[in-house]
C-alpha cells in the first residue's frame, strides 16, 4: 500500500495538475486567455446572482399551438374534401377532433380514403417514430380527424425550438452580449440576460408574436351587419385600436378576409422612418421575390379596395389600394412613436414567434447586489477556510498540514473541473465550494484517525499508517457515494442557483476521494521516505 | 506540540443507557413539530406559493420600514410583508400572486416600482408563477423522498436491511428536526431549504455510514460481544472523528453565516442546525436503534433467517 512506482505518482501529480491548469484562465489576463487554443480557455462563468441580470423562464401556450394544429386540421379536412368533390353537412370541432358529416349519398369509401391521407408521420415521412399527428374514424357518414396528444406534443417541442431562434435573432438585434437561451423541459424557454437591468426592456422585444399579415378587407357585407349577425365564413372582425397614451380609447371594427395575401414571413427588411411629408413614424419593408409577385398580383386585382395590415390579429391601418405596388416595397403607418416603429421593425426583421409565450417566472438581481453577493462569496470562503486549515493544524499537527495541502489541491481541482464543463459559479455554488472544504477533510480525518488507532495498539509507524490507509478506505467509499447520491439528485432536479449549489458539492465530493486516496497518502509516504520518522506524531 | 483533543482517546460514554432519553427527546420533539406545523403551518416562500419579491436599498439614510408599509398601501396589490434584510438601509418586500395572469404581475410591479422609486433603488426582483411553483413543490418532495430512498437501496446492497431501515429513520429524524427550525424561526421555506435539506440528508447519512461501517467491521471482530456493548464500542471509536468532521463542516458554515452575505443566510441558518442533528442523529439514534432491528451478540446472524427469528441467532450465539 504504501509503496508509490514512480509512474504512479507522476500519474497522480499531472491528474492534479492539468486538472487545476483548467482553472487557470479564470485568473490570467485576457490578453494571455486569447493566446491559447481554444480548447484550453476553460473559464466559469459568474452566475446571474453574482453578476446581476434578469432571468425569465418562458412557457410557449401549448393551448394556442393545439388550438391552431386543429383550425389547419380543419381547412386540410376541407380541402380534402372540396378536392374530392365530395359535399359536406357539416364541419366543427368536438375536443381535440375534426368532425365532418357528409351529405347524404356522398361516396364516403372515398372520403375516407382521402381522408386518410392527411396524417403525417411525426418527425417527417423517413421518420421510424411510427406515430402519426392524426387519426382518422369513420362511423356511418361521420368521419373524425383526431389530433393525436402526441402529434400536438410534437408541435409544442418544435414551437419552443422555432421560438428560441426567433428569441435569440431579437436580443441579439438589441445588441445585448451573450444571452443564455436554452430550452427546459418539454414547452419553456429559459432566458438570462447578464448585466440587464430592467426586464420590461427585454419583456417589450420577447413577449410580442408580431405575426404581420396582409388581407384583403371583406366588402361583400357591412362589418356593422356582420357583428349584428354573423360574418361570412371566409372572414373574421377584427379591431383597430385607437390608444391615447397607453390607454385604448376605441375600438375600430373591420371585416376581414382570413386568408393572408402576403404574411411576415415573406418579409427581408423592415426599417423605421420618419415620414416628413404625413410627420409621423412609418415602417419601411421589402419583400422577397414570392412575398412581392403576390402582393403585386393581389394589388394589381383589387384597386380602390381597402386591404388590412394586421399584426398579432389586430388592424394596424386598412389603406385603400390606389395603384398597383409591383416594387416589391412598401410603408405602414399607424400612429407609431420613434419608439414603437422602432421596435416593431425590429420584431419584423426577426421574425416572428410560432406560438404565444407566457412568463412564468422572473428574477431580476441589480449589480450593486451582485457586486455585494461576490464580496459576501469570496470573503466568507477565505474565512471558512482559513477556519478549517487551523483547526487541522491545531488538531493533526504535521498531518493536519498535509491534510491542509490536499484540501488545497481539492479546491483548485474542483475549480478546475468547473471550467472544464463551462459551468456557472452562482452564490450558492461557493456555498457548496465551502461547505466541500469543510466536510472533504473527513476523508483525512477518517485515515488520521485510523492511523491513531492502530499505533495505540502497538503497531508500527509503517504498519499503522498502512493499516489507517486501507482499513479507512472502504469507509471513505460507502460515506461519499451516499453523499455523491444525493448531490446528483439535487442536480437534476434542482433549478438555477441550487443546481449549481449541486455541481459544486458532487464535484467536491468526486475531488475529495481523489485527493483523499492518493494525494494525502502520497504526501505521507514522501514523509516516510525522506525523514524516516520513529514515531506518528498524532 | 501539543494537539488538540476535543474528544479525549478511548472515551466509554454508555450511548447505549442514554437511549431512552435520546430516543424520548426526539420523540417529544416531532411531536412538537408536528403539532406546530400543523397550527401554525411553515413560511412558504413564494418559490412554492407564487408571488413577487422585491429587495430595496435606500439612497439614503437608514429605511422606514412603517412609512414604506404605509406607502405601500397604495399599489393595491393584498397584503404585503415588509422585513429589514441583513441592514437598516435593505428592505424585503413581498406579496402574493395578483389577478389578470402575467400582465397582472407586471402591472403590480410597476405599481410598487413606481412608489419606491424616488428614493430606494431595486436590488432584486423575483416573481414566480403558479405553474412554476406547484412544480416546484412537486420536484421538491420528490426529491427529498427519491434521495432517501436511493440511499436506502445503496445501504441495503452494500450492508443488510437493518442497517438500511436504521439509516432511513435516522434520516426522517433529520427532517423532521430541520423542519421544526423552520416552524419555530418562520424562516422562509423556499427552493435553498430543500437544497439544505438535501445537504443535510447526505452529511447525515455520511456520519451514520461511518458509524454503521465500525459496526460492521466490529461484528465480524467480535462475534460473542453482547450487542450493546457492540454498539457502544463502536460509537466511541468514532466519536472523534464524528466530533472533528462536524467541527470543520459548522466552521465552514458558520463563516458563511457570517460572512456570505443576506441572500444565502436562511440556507447556512438550517445547514448549521442540520448538521448539529445530523452528529446527533447518527451517533444516538442511527446506531442505538439497530437494537430494536434485531442485533444481537453475534450479528443479524450468518443467514437472514435468523436475523428475523433473534432465538435462533442467540441459539448459535451460544453454541
Amino acid at each position: 500500500m504504501l509503496s508509490f512506482t514512480r509512474w504512479k505518482a507522476t500519474l497522480i501529480l499531472m491528474t492534479a495538475f492539468v486538472v487545476i491548469m483548467l482553472a487557470a484562465p479564470n485568473v490570467l489576463p485576457q490578453s494571455w486567455v486569447d493566446r491559447l487554443p481554444r480548447a484550453m480557455r476553460t473559464h466559469m462563468t459568474l452566475g446571474l446572482d453574482l453578476q446581476g441580470g434578469v432571468h425569465l423562464l418562458l412557457q410557449v401556450d401549448a393551448n394556442d399551438v393545439r388550438r391552431v394544429q386543429l383550425e389547419n386540421l380543419r381547412d386540410d379536412v376541407r380541402r380534402v374534401l372540396r378536392d374530392s368533390r365530395i359535399q359536406v353537412q357539416g364541419l366543427g370541432f368536438q375536443g381535440n377532433a375534426v368532425v365532418a358529416r357528409l351529405r347524404e349519398g356522398q361516396n364516403g369509401d372515398l372520403a375516407l380514403t382521402e381522408l386518410r391521407k392527411i396524417p403525417q408521420m411525426i418527425g417527417g415521412a423517413f421518420s421510424t417514430s411510427g406515430q402519426y399527428d392524426a387519426e382518422v374514424s369513420r362511423s356511418g357518414d361521420t368521419f373524425t380527424v383526431t389530433a393525436t396528444e402526441a402529434g400536438i406534443r410534437d408541435k409544442v417541442s418544435r414551437a419552443v425550438t422555432q421560438s428560441i431562434e426567433v428569441i435569440r435573432r431579437r436580443i441579439d438585434a438589441t445588441g445585448t452580449t451573450e444571452p443564455i437561451i436554452q430550452r427546459q423541459g418539454l414547452d419553456r424557454i429559459l432566458l438570462q440576460v447578464p448585466g440587464a437591468k430592467n426586464p420590461e426592456e427585454i419583456k417589450k422585444f420577447i413577449g410580442d408574436v408580431a405575426k404581420l399579415e396582409f388581407r384583403l378587407v371583406d366588402q361583400s357585407m357591412r362589418v356593422e351587419e356582420a357583428i349584428a349577425s354573423r360574418p361570412p365564413a371566409d372572414s373574421v372582425i377584427l379591431y383597430e385600436e385607437v390608444k391615447e397614451g397607453n390607454r385604448v380609447v376605441q375600438q375600430v371594427p373591420y371585416l376581414i378576409q382570413r386568408r393572408a395575401i402576403v404574411t411576415g414571413e415573406d418579409l427581408i427588411d423592415a426599417q423605421a422612418a420618419f415620414n416628413a411629408q404625413q410627420a409621423e413614424w412609418v415602417i419601411n419593408f421589402r419583400f422577397n421575390a414570392s412575398g412581392g409577385r403576390k402582393f403585386a398580383q393581389a394589388t394589381t386585382e383589387n384597386v380602390n379596395r381597402p386591404f388590412a395590415i394586421i399584426l398579432d390579429n389586430k388592424v394596424i391601418s386598412a389603406p385603400v389600394i390606389r395603384e398597383p405596388i409591383l416594387g416589391g416595397s412598401g410603408q405602414i403607418s399607424g400612429r407609431f412613436t420613434a419608439e414603437s416603429s422602432a421596435t416593431l421593425a425590429l420584431l419584423l426583421r426577426a421574425g416572428a414567434l410560432p406560438a404565444p409565450l407566457t412568463f412564468v417566472e422572473e428574477r431580476t438581481v441589480g449589480a450593486s447586489l451582485g457586486q455585494d453577493s461576490i464580496t459576501a462569496g469570496t470573503n466568507a470562503a477565505l474565512i471558512g477556510s482559513a477556519f478549517v486549515v487551523v483547526f487541522m493544524f491545531a488538531t493533526y499537527g504535521l498531518f493536519g498540514l498535509f491534510a491542509n495541502i490536499a484540501v488545497l489541491v481539492n479546491v483548485l481541482m474542483m475549480f478546475g473541473l468547473l471550467s472544464l464543463i463551462g459551468a456557472t459559479l452562482t452564490l450558492p455554488g461557493i456555498a457548496g465550494v465551502v461547505l466541500t472544504v469543510g466536510m472533504a477533510v473527513d476523508s483525512n480525518v477518517l485515515i488520521f484517525e485510523r492511523i491513531r488507532e492502530e499505533a495505540h495498539s502497538g503497531r508500527s509507524v509503517m504498519a499503522s499508517i498502512d493499516g489507517g490507509f486501507t482499513k479507512a478506505m472502504g469507509t471513505i467509499m460507502d460515506a461519499n457515494i451516499t453523499q455523491l447520491i444525493t448531490s446528483v439528485i439535487l442536480f437534476y432536479l434542482g433549478t438555477g442557483p441550487v443546481k449549481g449549489f449541486a455541481l459544486t458539492l458532487g464535484l467536491g465530493i468526486i475531488t475529495t476521494m481523489f485527493t483523499a486516496i492518493t494525494f494525502t497518502r502520497y504526501l505521507v509516504v514522501l514523509w516516510l521516505r525522506w525523514f524516516k520518522p520513529v514515531r506518528i506524531p498524532l | 506540540m501539543r494537539l488538540l483533543r476535543i474528544i479525549p482517546d478511548n472515551t466509554k460514554i454508555d450511548f447505549m443507557r442514554l437511549r431512552p432519553y435520546a430516543f424520548m427527546l426526539s420523540m417529544a420533539l416531532q411531536i412538537v413539530t408536528l403539532v406546530g406545523f400543523l397550527t401554525f403551518g411553515l413560511d412558504v416562500g413564494i418559490d412554492f406559493k407564487g408571488g413577487t419579491l422585491v429587495e430595496l436599498q435606500t439612497k439614503e439614510g437608514t429605511a422606514n420600514v412603517g412609512e414604506l408599509r404605509t406607502r405601500l398601501t397604495r399599489a393595491s396589490v393584498g397584503e404585503v410583508q415588509l422585513q429589514e434584510f441583513g441592514g437598516p438601509n435593505l428592505v424585503l418586500v413581498r406579496y402574493g400572486e395578483q389577478p389578470g395572469g402575467e400582465e397582472g404581475q407586471q402591472a403590480a410591479l410597476r405599481r410598487v416600482r413606481a412608489l419606491v422609486d424616488a428614493d430606494y433603488e431595486v436590488r432584486r426582483t423575483e416573481v414566480v408563477g403558479p405553474t412554476v411553483s406547484s412544480e416546484l413543490v412537486q420536484m421538491s418532495v420528490v426529491g427529498v423522498i427519491l434521495s432517501i430512498f436511493a440511499v436506502l437501496v445503496y445501504l441495503w446492497l452494500r450492508f443488510e436491511w437493518q442497517f438500511a431501515v436504521g439509516a432511513m429513520i435516522a434520516t426522517l429524524h433529520d427532517v423532521t428536526a430541520m423542519m421544526t427550525f423552520y416552524v419555530v424561526t418562520r424562516a422562509d421555506f423556499d427552493i435553498s431549504s430543500i437544497a439544505a435539506l438535501l445537504t443535510v440528508i447526505g452529511y447525515s447519512l455520511n456520519d451514520t455510514v461511518v458509524i454503521y461501517d465500525r459496526i460492521r467491521e466490529m461484528m465480524r471482530k467480535h462475534k460473542r460481544m453482547e450487542a450493546t456493548e457492540l454498539l457502544n464500542l463502536a460509537i466511541n471509536s468514532t466519536l472523534a472523528r464524528t466530533t472533528i468532521t462536524a467541527m470543520t463542516t459548522f466552521l465552514a458554515l458558520l463563516a458563511l453565516f457570517f460572512f456570505g452575505g443576506e441572500v444565502i443566510r436562511g440556507f447556512t441558518s438550517s445547514m448549521l442546525i442540520g448538521v448539529i442533528v445530523g452528529t446527533y442523529s447518527s451517533s444516538f439514534i442511527a446506531a442505538p436503534i439497530l437494537i430494536y432491528l434485531g442485533l444481537k451478540a453475534g450479528g443479524f446472524g450468518a443467514t437472514s433467517s435468523e436475523a428475523t427469528e433473534p432465538q435462533a441467532a442467540e441459539a448459535k450465539a451460544k453454541a
